[in-house]
């Protein structure tokens, strides 16, 4: 190519920002002043919660996303639209349902007017060499999942990318599919087959971030910053039971559940202050049944977070979820990688349903200012009814369509279950009205 | 030969042609001799239509048949192409769109066979004299009366295109052209496919009423069915009506057998559904084309047109090119375009104005409303009657497997059969009884358009879950109780489905359904339907346009106020799974 010279750095990017129009219409920050850069050679991951926009920074430098400011240079060239040599593989393969498996793969060298002879060569060399011998007519829907995601990867590596962009390829998959694609893919990179130079990986699996990576920059949500970056020296093929892989796997735990630092007032992983917190849906069920296995044995009111996740066969994103909102009710503390039940949790873990319905609702009249809102609002009315949207309006200035989506969705359901207040689906409004 | 040779041809066989081969052959030759006989009909001067008037004569048929079914594949051919570039500028484009889909939503509720009149006049003026006018005013009839859905299908696709096929498109730098090609138009398919085969069972309803019109003192007779009955009418000859009837029949069984069930079961693979399913459709006709080798090879030319036409690399400049979004769009220029839409809306509403208070006056419009408000009560009755009769119907027949397999293909094509054919025997009856019109015309408003709803509500019924059954069975739940708890919120919005297009249909309809005539016996009933057809062939425009407006009018408020709330609640609370 042109650039082999100024080819040091793969990829440049300094100080981006990227903002996504609130529901009010003001701006949201989701990704501030990151810096990145990639040299030949190395894979990359990126690993963070959902929301920490580490999937946009992916889509920034894809060319599917603008930055809002700041610089995204590939290969010494600033990026605007798709650039050459990044290809791209997807969290749900993204395949062409109406296209074989050769034609998905062709599909890419077809758009670059690479001439028929060559291509079906060079697709089928792709195809043998991520594993798809003998399923070339096959359609996708014939597929397995691991399959599927082979067809994206022949898709991306055909065309010989520098830079191989995997949107959290493996999450879609189950434990087994995936961890043999990844063995394998580690294996083709170690041997030195794959036609890339480099790979830059999203995912928000710890351990796999620790298996595959050379470089894992770790992101703190709200709005999506490095917080980190943590080498990883260990020789392939890793082992997960080597107690140097552990440490490093339980120090990234640790790392992702520290308490806030002082500048936001929030409370760590939650998004948002006081009524403008975003709330993510989770079942009253879901919390009740954590709080008795927390409050149980082995644990004793005592986790640490990755030994729970395998129990619960948990992704570190979820549970962190299901800790937050335990955290945030008061049942249960989150700190240095370990779930901790309050006395309020012990209490709940040991009471019937009426009493325990009384507590949650006590909890969240005291800890989530939105629902402490919507009750005084209810009361002071006195038609004890309120129309959804009044509240909505209000999250709006916050957060995201989507979001005060999910908020206004979490609110109904946790206060039905601590019989707070009613919601009626039809009319969209709140009440004090119980059905009786 | 055994009947296992021909299901599954063996590995390996050389490429010499076999048995379906020559079945397959001699199909597509015939289909080329009719197609190239029927155009040369077409070329001749309006003159030849006088000379070679239309002939009750039987063995005459088929060739009418023909000249129908030709009109019929030239309109679908023009509103697939029409569907292509609007329906893509309109998702394509957000200014455009906001113009184009609330006309598109107001052109779907005119009434087509209101708007005979003016496409008569229009084409034989661009044709003078030419037979081709008048052909290109009827295709332009029955096209209007397919490419609004179609074109809804393909912009609703578009918009809803998965989001990470997108990405991965734009990633693999396909351009706008190969992306239109290969992921938009194959991701619309089966939506588009299954639409376009509905518009077409609904054409052949205006294909016949648009072949015999009169405007004003032109009298136009194009060869074909609905010509054939019309002179049937004229000669009070019942057996030849028969004869048109059993014509009709027989190309719509040829229509679903040869056109298609082949293309639904082709369509198939298009499907975006990451597994296999259960039951994929079949056509024999389908299987016949993959089965026979020499006759595939015929298609390969096609495949390989499509596939270098779809890979054009028609790139936009990269002056033009709209860099990917970033910020909101300017709201200067949507100013600017707001501005010129509602002018060009108030232009064209005061010329409308000016052109009818010319010769009407407000007295007119009451009377118009008045006419409408009686149809409006026609349809409201009439659908009402056809839901107390089909829902029970429709429901018993789709709660038995074996029985819905068998009525449903039987439902779908009694609602493809124009039921303007069926017309005179009615009118006959009513004649020979001397009943009164105003009340025992109206069900052939809904003679073919009930159907909507027992196909709908059976396949509702059909896809009710095997556990909602047994639970209620479980629990007792008998009579009444079981109508209005389990079965009914069920199958709701299937019915609604099939009620809105019942709806929409009689509307149509009640233009050629409450003017009728037997020979010289003509009865009218009282409605906006009768209104238009009377001033149309007074060649009144003034009074056509009112007619036309009011049923606009009428029948969007309708859908707006009664059939969209019900339709969206069905979908909010009612749908299943």
């Amino acid at each position: 190519m042109l650039d082999i010279a100024k080819d040091a750095n793969l990829l440049d990017i300094r100080s981006v920002c990227r903002s996504f129009p609130k529901g009010s219409g003001e701006e949201l920050l989701v990704l501030e002043k990151v810096d990145l850069t990639i040299h030949s050679g190395e894979i990359v991951g990126l690993l963070g919660r959902s929301g920490s926009g580490k999937s946009t920074l992916l889509r920034i430098i894809a060319g599917l996303i603008a930055p809002s400011s700041g610089d995204a240079k590939c290969r010494g060239e600033t990026i605007v639209g798709p650039p050459n040599g990044v290809a791209m593989v997807f969290q749900s393969f993204a395949l062409f349902p109406w296209l074989t498996v050769l034609q998905n793969v062709e599909m890419g060298l077809e758009a670059l007017g690479v001439e028929t002879t060559e291509r079906r060569k060079r697709a089928l060399a792709a195809i043998d060499l991520i594993g798809l011998d003998g399923f070339e007519s096959a359609y996708p829907k014939e597929l397995s999942g691991g399959m599927r995601q082979r067809v994206g990867f022949a898709r991306a590596l055909v065309v010989h990318p520098d830079l191989l962009l995997m949107d959290e390829p493996f999450s879609a998959l189950d434990v087994l599919t995936a961890e043999t694609l990844r063995t394998d893919l580690i294996d083709l990179w170690v041997e030195g087959r794959l036609p890339i130079k480099s790979i830059l990986m999203v995912t928000h699996n710890i351990e796999e971030a620790v298996l595959m990576c050379d470089r894992i920059l770790v992101f703190s949500s709200n709005p999506g910053r490095v917080a980190a970056e943590i080498k990883i020296d260990l020789t392939h093929p890793r082992n997960r039971l080597d107690p140097t892989f552990r440490q490093l796997v339980d120090n990234i735990y640790a790392r992702m559940t520290q308490r806030a630092e002082p500048r936001a007032p929030s409370i760590e992983g939650i998004q948002g202050t006081g009524v403008g917190m975003i709330l993510r849906h989770v079942s009253s069920n879901v919390l009740s049944g954590l709080i008795e296995t927390l409050a149980a044995p082995p644990y004793d009111g005592h986790a640490d977070l990755p030994v729970l996740a395998g129990h619960l066969q948990l992704e570190a994103d979820d549970i962190f979820h299901l800790g937050e909102s335990l955290q945030l009710l008061r049942f249960a503390q989150l700190s240095e990688g370990d779930l901790v039940l309050t006395d309020a949790g012990k209490r709940f873990a040991n009471l019937e349903t009426d009493a325990r319905k009384k507590l949650f609702a006590e909890h969240l009249i005291n800890y989530v200012p939105v629902m402490g809102l919507i009750r005084r609002v209810l009361d002071e009315r006195p038609s004890h009814s309120a129309p959804a949207a009044r509240f909505r309006n209000e999250l709006e200035d916050y957060m995201a369509e989507d979001q005060a989506d999910e908020t206004l969705k979490t609110i109904v359901s946790w206060a039905r279950y601590g019989e707070l207040f009613a919601y009626d689906e039809q009319s969209e409004t709140f009440s004090l009205e119980n059905p009786h | 030969m055994t009947l296992d040779d021909i299901l599954t041809p063996r590995l390996g066989q050389a490429l010499r042609p076999n048995v379906w081969d020559a079945v397959a052959l001699i199909l597509v030759i015939g289909a080329m001799v009719l197609i190239v006989y029927g155009g040369e009909q077409t070329t001749l001067p309006l003159s030849a239509l006088d000379t070679s008037p239309v002939s009750l004569d039987p063995t005459n048929l088929p060739v009418y048949a023909l000249r129908t079914t030709m009109r019929m594949l030239l309109a679908i051919v023009c509103s697939i192409i029409f569907t292509l570039i609007y329906a893509t500028l309109a998702a394509k484009s957000r200014r455009a769109e906001m113009v184009l889909i609330p006309l598109l939503d107001i052109l779907q509720s005119v009434p087509i066979l209101g708007f005979l009149t003016f496409t008569v006049v229009f084409f034989l003026n661009l044709f003078p004299g030419q037979v081709f006018g008048a052909e290109l005013a009827c295709v332009f009839a029955i096209f209007t009366s397919q490419a609004w859905n179609m074109t809804f299908s393909l912009y609703q696709s578009i918009r809803n295109v998965p989001k990470d096929l997108e990405e991965a498109s734009q990633s693999f730098h396909l351009s706008a052209w190969q992306r239109f090609w290969r992921l938009d138009v194959p991701f619309a398919m089966p939506g588009l496919i299954w639409n376009t085969m509905m518009s077409m069972s609904g054409g052949w309803f205006f294909v016949v009423a648009s072949e015999a019109i009169t405007v004003g003192n032109t009298t136009v007779t194009l060869p074909g069915i609905g010509s054939y009955v019309a002179l049937g009418i004229q000669k009070q000859n019942l057996p030849a009506i028969g004869y048109a009837i059993l014509a009709m029949l027989l190309v719509i069984i040829a229509y679903d057998q040869l056109m298609f069930r082949p293309v639904v079961a082709w369509a198939d693979k298009f499907r975006f559904e990451q597994t296999a399913s259960a039951t994929a459709p079949s056509s024999w006709m389908l299987d016949l084309f993959r089965r026979t080798r020499a006759l595939r090879a015929l298609t390969y030319p096609f495949a390989a047109l499509n596939k270098e036409v779809s890979n054009w690399h028609l790139a936009i400049p990269d002056g033009l090119r709209i860099p990917v979004r970033n910020g909101p769009p300017s709201r200067l220029i949507d100013a600017v375009w707001l501005v010129l839409v509602i002018g060009a809306t108030g232009y064209a509403g005061w010329r409308a104005y000016q052109y009818m208070s010319a010769t009407l006056g407000p007295s007119d419009v009451l009377a118009a409303v008045g006419y409408g408000l009686l149809t409006l009560a026609r349809v409201i009755v009439l659908i009402s009657l056809a839901t107390l009769i089909w829902v029970p119907i429709g429901v018993w027949i789709g709660l038995r497997p074996k029985l819905a397999e068998r009525v449903q293909p039987l439902a779908q094509f009694l609602a493809a059969f124009p039921a303007n054919l069926a017309f005179p025997v009615f009118v006959v009856i009513i004649v020979r009884y001397s009943l009164n019109p105003n009340v025992w015309l109206s069900p052939l408003m809904i003679l073919g358009t009930q159907w909507y709803i027992l196909f709908n509500v059976i396949a509702g019924a059909s896809a009710f879950p095997n556990d909602l059954r047994e639970a209620a069975g479980s629990f007792h739940l008998k009579g009444w109780r079981w109508w209005v708890k389990v079965i009914l919120p069920g199958i709701f919005p299937y019915y609604v489905t099939g009620a809105i297009t019942a709806s929409g249909g009689s509307w149509n309809a009640s233009i050629v359904a409450e003017v009728a005539s037997w020979g010289d016996t003509h009865l009218t009933a009282h409605g906006l339907g009768a209104y238009i057809a009377s001033a149309t062939e007074a060649g009144d425009f003034h009074r056509v346009v009112l007619g036309i407006t009011v049923m606009c009018i009428l029948v969007t408020l309708f859908n707006r106020l009664l059939w969209r709330p019900l339709y969206a609640f069905g979908e909010r609370r009612l749908r299943l799974g």
